[in-house]
């Protein structure tokens, strides 16, 4: 059994809004272990952000969390004060945000951000956290790491500044990355490096990898399991063979469907949509979130809240009433599986 | 024969760029001497990294920035000869990012016969039907005309955005990454819109994205743009399946297909893009490729014709050593 990093059960978040409760994330449960990447994936509003963001404490202060179960390496982290908190974050527990120009400090030099981080977390001297930056530094593929310490982010290139928030986050060595759409803002050329350095970063400090994206190519390449949110529920979840080679529930399929593959795809062939929008998650609402954009809704759907249930193959399971067969079916006429 | 919508010859722009206090400014060329030419219907893809010119081309071709040097032609006029109004009425843009494009105080309604009343058409009693005519064409509700940019969801806004740019019936629509703001499921709608206009109205496209998978999917044919050059420019199906220039390959092999049995490609780009202001010598590719040859850093190369477009590249070089072309 493989050491278990996070564990977050029946996650919630709710913000007060104008004319009732919005629920963003309603009863996410998943783990993380030592060693592995897990993906969150899912279109925008489906709460994959704000459940980073609540594993990290770091909520708007007006959104509500509740769980029953948030610990890291076995320490509950739902119920401590804030001062503990702060010395888990950036510590044991880090986070890569999308756009590294906006999470840098501006004002300050590479070097002395790095630094800042060891020194608030461990007592050490100058010297030495300016060694460990150096580092890290060159682990993350920067040359000239000595000289780079003294400049400011806005001299680096993008994919530059995305590997100092890396190597920025591996200061304390934790055992936990959150990577919020990583590689969005990046060049495709850029975007291949990034994760390949991520991959191996991770395999070599053996920490836990939770990558948030809506980028279907990057999951299937970099995950070990795959939780595929819509509206804020974990509708499938399974290793990345699973999701993406068996997809089961209707949504998968249809983002699956959605997206032209090199080779896969007939060329100029129209590409298959998911119908309808995503509806408001203000108020509650007893039915299948996806049932009015499925196209194989029934009126069963809408009759109450719909749990995750297995799949055939262990470690797989997705929430819908169709019978693992039928949606393999599905699959098939649907040319996604 | 077909019609040429566009042709481009030996286009360069270069921006001047202060390279600090008192120091004076340099010359960025920004786009280096291109020359292209697309037919009636085709949809040319131009790709590359950010800062290889490809916006910059565009809005060339939009007649919003004039070319430093060379010459662009649209449907056989130069552009600096056509009026302001008639240049809007041959082409037109769909931007990136909906939300930014569309002017939030403005209803739909508003935005889309705004080409209308710029152009003074003689007849704005029918405006208002040919904005819902052409709204129903896009697949936006008619209902939609009186509501406003922030009631619309990302996908809607970037129908508006396209009713606009067709409303006036345009040979040639410019799209810069019309879909890379936009969710999946969004994008495929997009993108099947877009192919069913092209084939209705017989438009051309001029498409900008750093997504291969799109590319391949809408595009006829595929420029590929390095520092301000098209290094590469064929067929769609030649480029995805028979690449020539490395820099292609390696673009090509960091496109990420949903296959979980593979995994993070290595691109072998090396470090990062150079700085456009102070090129590298010869073959400005040359510190990233990885079929580097003596003369690569030394001689600039020249297009080489090939079957279905060309090259820019020693390897494929009629002077260069056999030995080396076969390597």
């Amino acid at each position: 059994m493989s050491e278990r990093i996070l564990e977050v059960g029946n996650l919630t978040v709710d913000i007060p809004v104008g004319n009732g409760m919005l629920h963003a994330v309603q009863g996410v449960s998943f783990h993380v272990d030592k060693g592995e990447t897990l993906c969150i994936v899912g279109e925008s509003g489906c709460g994959k952000s704000l459940t980073s963001l609540a594993i990290m404490d770091l909520l708007p202060s007006k959104a509500i969390r509740n769980a029953n179960t948030l610990e890291l390496d076995g320490e509950d982290i739902l119920n401590v004060p804030e001062r503990r908190m702060s010395d888990i974050r950036g510590n044991t527990m880090g986070m890569i945000f999308q756009e590294p120009m906006t999470s840098l400090n501006p004002a300050f030099t590479i070097g002395n951000q790095m630094v800042e981080i060891l020194k608030r977390h461990r007592n050490v001297s100058n010297a030495e956290a300016r060694d460990r930056a150096i580092y890290l530094l060159e682990k993350v593929g920067i040359t000239a790491a000595a000289s780079r310490l003294s400049q400011y982010p806005h001299q680096l290139s993008g994919g530059l500044r995305q590997r100092v928030m890396i190597a920025m986050t591996l200061m304390c060595g934790p055992d936990l990355i959150i990577a919020d759409e990583p590689t969005t803002a990046l060049d495709v050329t850029i975007q291949a490096q990034i994760l390949l350095l991520l991959a191996e970063l991770q395999r070599e400090f053996e920490m836990g990898l939770i990558l948030i994206t809506h980028d279907l190519g990057v999951v299937a390449r970099i995950a070990d399991r795959v939780a595929v949110m819509y509206a804020g529920e974990v509708v499938e979840e399974g290793t990345a063979n699973q999701v993406f080679n068996r997809p089961t529930h209707p949504y998968t399929q249809g983002l699956l469907e959605c997206i032209p593959i090199p080779g896969k795809t007939e060329r100029g062939k129209p590409l298959g949509s998911i119908p309808g929008i995503v509806p408001s998650l203000v108020g509650r609402f007893e039915a299948c979130h996806f049932a009015d954009r499925c196209p194989f809704a029934m009126d069963s759907c809408t009759d109450g809240n719909i749990a995750l249930r297995p799949a055939n193959e262990a470690g797989h399971a997705y929430r819908c009433l169709l019978s693992p067969e039928q949606c393999a079916a599905n699959a098939k006429t649907k040319g996604v599986a | 024969m077909t019609e040429t919508v566009i042709r481009a010859t030996d286009v360069t722009r270069t921006f001047m760029i202060s390279a600090g206090a008192f120091r004076g400014k340099k010359p960025l060329r920004a786009v280096n001497g291109i020359n292209l030419e697309v037919e009636r219907g085709e949809v040319l893809a131009l790709v590359g990294e950010s800062g290889c010119g490809k916006t910059t081309l565009a809005k060339m071709l939009l007649g919003l920035l004039p070319p430093t040097s060379g010459t662009i032609e649209l449907t056989g006029q130069p552009v600096n000869s056509i009026h302001r109004l008639e240049m809007a009425k041959l082409v037109q843009p769909v931007f990136q990012d909906p939300y930014s494009s569309l002017n939030p105080r403005k209803s739909i309604g508003s935005i889309i016969t705004l080409p209308l009343r710029v152009q003074n058409d003689p007849n704005p009693e029918t405006w208002r039907k040919r904005a819902e005519e052409i709204m129903e064409l896009v697949g936006l509700p008619s209902r939609l005309f009186n509501n406003y940019p922030n009631q619309l969801s990302g996908g809607q806004r970037q129908r508006v955005a396209i009713a606009r740019a067709l409303i006036n019936r345009p040979e040639v629509v410019i799209c810069d990454e019309p879909t890379s703001a936009l969710d999946v499921s969004v994008q495929s709608q997009i993108l099947n819109l877009l192919q069913d206009l092209r084939k209705e109205l017989n438009l051309t496209y001029v498409v900008i994205s750093h997504n291969l998978a799109v590319v391949e999917h809408i595009a006829t044919r595929v420029a590929v743009m390095y520092l301000g050059r098209i290094v590469e420019q064929t067929e769609t199906a030649t480029l995805f399946d028979a690449p020539e220039h490395p820099y292609t390959e390696a673009l090509l092999k960091s496109v990420l297909t949903p296959d979980p049995s593979l995994g993070i490609p290595d691109t072998q780009l090396g470090a990062a893009y150079p700085n456009p202001v102070n090129p590298p010598s010869g073959c400005t590719f040359h510190p990233r490729c990885a079929k580097v040859m003596g003369q690569c850093s030394e001689i600039a190369p020249t297009p080489t014709k090939r079957p279905h477009g060309h090259v820019e590249c020693h390897l494929y070089d009629d002077t260069a050593k056999p030995e080396r072309a076969a390597s």
